[in-house]
């Protein structure tokens, strides 16, 4: 029988445990169906024994075919190297299930979204306040991920909530939408009690576009272009997990070049990335000369970008089956001499920063994030990795890291230094990882498989700069999309920094909020 | 504090010339222009920019606009935090349902005389999101719109050449 062990496991804590049916479409993934009364349990007993918070928790209307939602929770067991789900289906005329939230927090988030998209209800969720469809513009009951939302129905319309933070002497400061310098839009509210901040809540979905709706019925050749502009920072991330997922159910095995560049471009997105987090820090403590420096650094990276792709922000260069253009010997030199420079003045950056005494101490011990606290809130990707919880999709699914020497960048202390120190030590390492890729690169090889695309469902997953991002796709039988949830870390990691800024001066709050550098596009979708 | 010093001394000065045969006018341009603000404006143009839900490219390419090697700022035209101290508005992404209410409030915050100006292929029409339920197309449908500059994203250097070319003509009139 497939995962006996994982059954048995499961068994052991969960003895009522029983599945309708256990899978393993691909190597890197189980699945297991269940009764729609033992899901919750299940999804409990998984989220132990893995351990693993939960990755992924979505819906899918079949209710045409079947009659019925189906429900999706994907966990990750590091140690096996695999994605276990668990789904069931849940009857049109009963749509709702038991919450998983009060026993798991990072569930929380996903079933407010299953909610407010497709109407299913998350009985016991203590939280139902909608995330994405403002309730200030959205009507109620309209439920836009089912496939039969055609155009919006007039309902009354509702208002936001905010929680309430009542004591002698606490004010609230609201921030935003429109804040800051030049950013993308998120309210912040703030509860402080003179200088220290008491409670933060923080309202997203302003950016909200509907890209998920906007896969469906195309072909997947053509959401390249949108999976990219789902984060503009995250361009190649996105489309390298969306054009995995589509590969996986085709059975398109990626040839090793292929591999080898898209490794090549997915460090030198988070070169880029990180060398603007370390700028933005540094403009948030006021100190612009390491933070002009950093921008020249992310400009050469930038430049860089665009003489081997084309494209400053590596897009239109990720094709379902591989990669557009190949890296020639001269651009490889180029590559090899422009990093070579790169590398010399990081460290300088570096040396600049770390031997200035005001520097560390506004970084020291400032947004400090526990690990108890990461881990009950599920964070992912590079906050985790900076409160001391081993977690990186390129050490435990390695494919080509494996080749290179791969090493994962781990923190203890979990304040904005350690999330500062984790980007220096990635940055050094992206950069060794591409020149070692480069070496591996020759002329004239094929750097594309072409096959026709076969129906089925996969799950696509990369180790972006902030942490996985996370695409599960089902193609139908006619070669279109009929359903693709995707995940990017800031989903996870907005609510690390709630907990964060906790008894840091709202002074400090930029500083924070840089330290973490999440994505308001990407979590609005 | 010293290296500091000897970084800035061996690294020189790396601002653009803009030198290339397709925006040497950029640097005469912006000497005339910012005689032409100053006469306008009384001072330089301030703008604030607000993002409606672009993927943050074109945020990125505004932010790389005002790093050391385009430096919009040395034309007199700087970004500002609050709508309250902006000449301009400088627009993002496409007419997304929840930040249109924002939109329109910043607008109004701007003291006159005022003008919008979008960036990236989304703020023209939704770009690749125009057929979404939550987008309502472009910028313009809520506001009037002056000037756009087109890309997804444009680069640092088209942005400039389009403000700059943008201001001497109104300037002009």
């Amino acid at each position: 029988m497939v995962c006996a062990e994982l059954i048995i496991q499961i068994k052991n804590k969960f003895p009522a445990f029983n599945a309708l049916e256990v899978s393993q479409a691909y190597a890197d993934e189980v699945r297991l169906k269940v009764e729609p009364s033992l899901f919750k349990n299940t999804c409990l007993t998984l989220h132990k024994i893995l351990p693993s918070p939960v990755m992924m928790f979505f819906a899918e209307d079949q209710r045409a075919g079947r009659g019925c939602f189906v429900l999706n929770c994907q966990f990750v067991s590091f140690k096996k190297g695999q994605w276990v789900s668990v789904y069931a289906d849940i009857p049109d005329d009963q749509a709702c299930f038991e919450s998983l939230a009060r026993d798991i927090y990072s569930a929380s988030l996903f079933e407010r979204e299953i909610q407010e998209m497709f109407g299913i209800l998350p009985q016991g969720n203590p939280d139902l306040r909608r995330l994405n469809l403002h309730d200030e513009t959205w009507p109620q009951g309209n439920f836009p991920l089912r496939k039969d939302f055609r155009n919006i129905q007039p309902a009354s319309l509702g208002e936001y909530k905010f929680a309430k933070i009542e004591g002698e002497g606490i004010f609230e400061i609201p921030v935003g939408p429109v804040h800051a310098g030049i950013i993308a839009p998120g309210h912040f509210r703030f509860s402080a009690a003179g200088e220290p901040i008491v409670n933060l809540e923080i309202r997203l979905g302003f950016t909200h576009r509907g890209v998920e709706k906007l896969f469906e019925k195309k072909a997947p050749g053509d959401c390249l272009r949108l999976s990219e502009a789902v984060a503009g920072d995250s361009a190649f991330s996105h489309s390298l997990a969306f054009t995995m997922a589509a590969e996986k159910i085709s059975a398109l095995t990626i040839c090793a070049q292929a591999s080898y560049l898209r490794a090549i471009f997915l460090e030198l997105e988070r070169a880029y990335n990180h060398l603007n987090s370390i700028g933005g820090i540094a403009t948030d403590v006021g100190f612009s000369f390491p933070s002009a420096f950093a921008a020249i650094l992310k400009e050469e990276i930038l430049q860089l970008n665009q003489q081997l792709s084309g494209s400053r922000y590596l897009k239109n260069i990720n094709l379902i089956g591989g990669i557009a253009s190949g890296i020639n010997q001269e651009k490889r030199k180029l590559l090899l001499k422009s990093l070579k420079a790169i590398k010399r003045d990081f460290e300088e950056l570096v040396k600049i920063l770390y031997n200035s005494v005001s520097f560390m101490d506004r970084v020291e011990s400032t947004g400090l994030l526990h690990r108890k606290t990461a881990e009950d809130l599920g964070i992912v990707g590079l906050a985790a990795r900076a409160s001391g919880i081993p977690t990186d999709l390129r050490q435990y699914f390695p494919s080509v890291y494996q080749k290179a020497g791969f090493q994962m960048a781990r923190e203890e202390s979990g304040d904005a230094l350690a999330r500062l120190n984790i980007r220096v030590a990635e940055f050094r390492q992206s950069i060794r990882l591409i020149e070692e890729f480069t070496s591996l690169l020759k002329d004239n090889e094929e750097i594309r498989t072409e096959s026709s695309l076969k129906p089925g469902s996969a799950l696509g997953y990369v180790e972006a700069w902030r942490g996985p991002v996370l695409y599960w796709l089902k193609i139908n039988e006619d070669g279109l999309i009929e359903r693709c949830k995707i995940v990017d870390a800031s989903f996870h990691n907005w609510q690390a920094l709630a907990y964060a800024v906790l008894g840091n001066i709202i002074p400090d709050f930029p500083l924070c909020n840089k330290s973490f550098d999440l994505s308001y596009t990407g979590n609005d979708l | 504090m010293i290296n500091i010093l000897k970084n800035r001394i061996f690294k020189g000065i790396v601002t653009r010339k803009l030198k290339t045969s397709f925006f040497k006018n950029i640097e005469p341009a912006g000497k005339e222009l910012k005689t032409l603000m100053r006469k306008r404006f009384g001072r330089s143009l301030a703008i604030r920019q607000v993002d409606m839900g672009s993927c943050g490219a074109c945020i990125s390419e505004i932010i790389s606009a005002n790093n050391p090697i385009y430096d919009l700022q040395r034309f007199g035209i700087k970004f500002v935090a609050s709508p309250r101290h902006a000449d301009a508005l400088l627009v993002t992404g496409p007419l997304t349902k929840n930040m249109l209410l924002a939109l329109k409030n910043t607008y109004a915050a701007t003291p006159e005389a005022k003008f919008v100006i979008t960036l990236g292929d989304c703020a023209l029409d939704g770009g690749l999101f125009k057929d979404s339920y939550y987008v309502q197309g472009g910028i313009n449908e809520a506001l009037p719109v002056l000037l756009h500059i087109p890309g997804c994203p444009p680069e640092p250097l088209t942005i400039i050449n389009y403000l700059l070319d943008f201001l001497r003509q109104d300037s002009k009139k």
